[in-house]
């Protein structure tokens, strides 16, 4: 791996050999999309400045510079990322290669929807800007969502939110089972910038789903004790744990620690609170605040299992939470969203339906024909997987996923005819 | 490349007829695997065709048998590298081929002896080797090496076939420890003695096996990254014994 700003690029895409060569952000993909066995892995400096500009209002920001960097520099200022995702430590040209989506996807869309453009380096060494409304447009659309495998970002102009405090305005209401959360998701999303659900995936039964919804909205200054007015846009995240480096081998999450942990995350949510104020890390990040939370996974790690199924699918989904419920797979974070409309990209994972998301150690018992079974049903209602999280998958599920693939194809062809840009998952998912 | 689980989508197994190596690729053919490839000196062998089609009929999208020879030494690294151009990545290479032969007939015909410790031996370097520079070049993938007990201390009841697996383990330590650092690893797989059509007539030995077993453990072995397994994994134990008996003691080993 190595380090190198926009000028040494060129040379190393001349250097590298058959194995081409990736960007990697901050290695915050559960996959693997960042890396390039035998190949070259390039990470960009966070050494740009964050230049704001007000009228837009947007900001100019280099590709290698991280949510967290973006917001302690500019939620002071009174402005916000348009889109985040669970965490802050990913970069802004992650966040387009990913075509992240965050709690506000069914208002505000991905963050790529909410570029305005970028300066994209072709494998040839060439820069070009690319935006959706110029020439280089359908590149532009190819490149959000293309998992780096069109040319390599270098800044980006991204559309902002304006905010009045660095809190949130929250909702939380506590489901009896799936159908209920379903249900008032359907009701209520629209009156919420931001929505989402947790599961309890170990529950069974009448309880199957239980949930616990949390809406919320930015604060305005007004919903902030007068006290606290002057300071009200103080962004302090910080970190209250770190797991050690010395969990067992096999974690320390299974199905009886997740279960135990499951009923008390369940039991203390509030059946129903309205307007509770809470700081953006914790309504956004609240696993930023553990230190290799990873860890406790043990040394074999995790799979992060996500899809989406079309609206009017929902028996799917009910099955897929009932099957996960009887083979009791283990999900510390299993989270459930409506998403928005899609965006013009042909590889951009959100499309208009629900999905969920799975955590699952790689030890649990008989999880890879879980993940096969789950895949088929997946694709018979017409869903599709995200690779910014797949680590599982097979070029057959995505080919049948992503019925725009070819499309995509032929736009990095022209960009990028020899394949320079190459990474372990496009080649184990037959993307290049 | 092996998805989050270690399951390979290539696998190819040189010496495509080995009961051990079937056995192996069994174990590891998941909905993951795309492409197996039988490596064999005449893929017409009976028997071929018909396991090719319990592969396919398992779900493998491709599956060859390709004509290998292990004695072709000159002829390894080329096929090797026609095979990666050709396949993409190889996820993972099981060395399985090898001839058991028998002391009496390699006393009598010094040169059959020689044939075989050319099998053994001389076609698991070249193999062996091919298989690393492509490995290397890719940054990742696994070797598979079947080698034995018997190369571990070597008996007077077959101690050319034994001298010839000594000469392969150490051999494939050594590549072992080449590799550290490339991404690509080499996992030496020791089984004891295996009920197979290889050991057909003989009397069992004491912790004998069977292919299946010695594939559990190799699989275990993967999903581990060990850098030895024996198969039962108790011989591990007993070697450590048998390998400092008195010379005195050990050439009275009955075979």
């Amino acid at each position: 791996m190595v380090e190198s700003g926009p000028d040494g690029l060129p040379g190393l895409l001349v250097e590298a050999g058959e194995r081409g060569v990736i960007v990697r952000g901050l290695g915050r993909s559960y996959g693997d999309p960042a890396q390039n066995a035998g190949g070259t892995v390039i990470r960009l400096p966070d050494d740009l400045p964050i230049v704001l500009d007000r009228n837009g209002p947007v900001a100019h920001v280099g590709a290698g510079t991280s949510l967290d960097r973006v917001m302690r520099e500019l939620v002071p200022q009174g402005f916000f990322v348009p889109v985040t995702p669970g965490t802050r430590f990913v970069t802004v040209g992650g966040a387009i290669a990913s075509d992240i989506h965050g709690k506000g996807h069914h208002r505000d869309g991905t963050f790529g929807s909410n570029v305005e453009r970028f300066r994209l380096m072709l494998a040839d060494g060439t820069v070009i800007e690319a935006s959706p409304s110029n020439e280089h447009a359908e590149l532009f659309w190819a490149t959000v969502g293309g998992m780096g495998l069109t040319g390599v970002v270098l800044d980006a102009v991204i559309r902002l939110l304006p905010i009045e405090t660095a809190s949130c305005l929250v909702d939380t209401r506590r489901t009896a089972d799936l159908d209920e959360v379903m249900a008032l998701m359907e009701s209520s999303d629209a009156e919420h910038r931001y929505s989402v659900a947790w599961l309890d995936l170990l529950a069974s039964g009448r309880h199957l789903g239980r949930s616990i919804l949390s809406q919320g909205d930015h604060a305005p200054l007004g919903a902030v004790p007068p006290a606290k007015r002057s300071s009200a846009l103080e962004f302090r995240p910080h970190t209250f744990a770190t797991v050690p480096p010395i969990v067992p081998r096999a974690g320390v999450l299974n199905g009886w620690t997740i279960a135990a942990f499951n009923e008390v995350w369940y039991r203390k949510a509030p059946k129903l609170r309205t307007g509770q104020l809470q700081s953006l890390t914790s309504f956004f990040h609240p696993l930023d605040g553990v230190t290799h939370w990873n860890r406790l996974y043990g040394a074999r790690g995790f799979i992060q299992y996500q899809f989406v199924v079309p609206f009017g699918q929902e028996p799917t989904l009910q099955r897929i939470v009932e099957r996960c419920s009887q083979v009791r797979a283990a999900s510390f974070v299993t989270v459930l969203k409506r998403f928005g409309a899609a965006n013009p990209s042909p590889l951009s994972f959100p499309t208009p339906g629900w999905t969920l998301t799975i955590d699952l150690a790689t030890t649990q018992p008989g999880l890879a024909a879980l993940t096969q079974e789950l895949d088929a049903w997946v694709l018979e209602a017409g869903g599709r997987h995200y690779l910014a999280k797949d680590a599982v998958t097979s070029p057959e599920v995505i080919r049948a996923g992503y019925p725009r693939l070819d499309d995509w194809r032929a736009i990095r062809d022209k960009a990028d005819p020899t394949h320079r840009w190459q990474s372990d998952q496009a080649r184990r998912l037959g993307l290049v | 490349m092996e998805n989050a689980f270690g399951d390979p989508q290539t696998i190819v197994l040189l010496g495509g007829t080995s009961e051990i190596g079937r056995a192996i690729v069994d174990a590891l053919v998941t909905p993951a695997a795309g492409c197996v490839v039988l490596a064999q000196r005449d893929p017409a062998t009976a028997g071929s065709a018909e396991y090719a089609e319990s592969l396919r009929a398992r779900g493998v999208d491709r599956v060859e048998v390709r004509a290998f020879d292990a004695r072709s030494h000159d002829e390894h690294q080329g096929w090797m590298r026609e095979l990666a151009a050709e396949i993409g990545d190889l996820d993972l290479v099981v060395l399985a081929f090898g001839v058991l032969g028998d002391q009496a007939t390699f006393d009598a015909d010094p040169a059959a002896a020689a044939v075989a410790v050319d099998t053994n031996f001389t076609g698991s370097v070249s193999a062996g080797l091919a298989t690393a520079e492509v490995l290397r070049r890719q940054g990742h993938g696994r070797l598979v090496v079947l080698s034995s007990v018997a190369g571990e201390r070597v008996r007077k009841a077959n101690f050319v076939y034994g001298a010839s697996k000594a000469g392969q383990d150490a051999f494939a330590q050594g590549l072992a420890d080449s590799l550290v650092g490339s991404g690509a690893s080499v996992l030496v797989v020791r089984p004891g003695f295996v009920r197979s059509k290889m050991t057909d007539g003989m009397d069992d030995a004491p912790f004998s096996t069977t292919p299946q077993v010695v594939a559990a453990r190799t699989v275990a072995g993967l999903r581990s990254g060990a850098t030895t397994v024996w198969a039962p994994g108790i011989l591990r134990w007993v070697f450590a014994v048998m390998r400092h008996l008195p010379r005195s003691v050990w050439r009275r080993m009955p075979r």
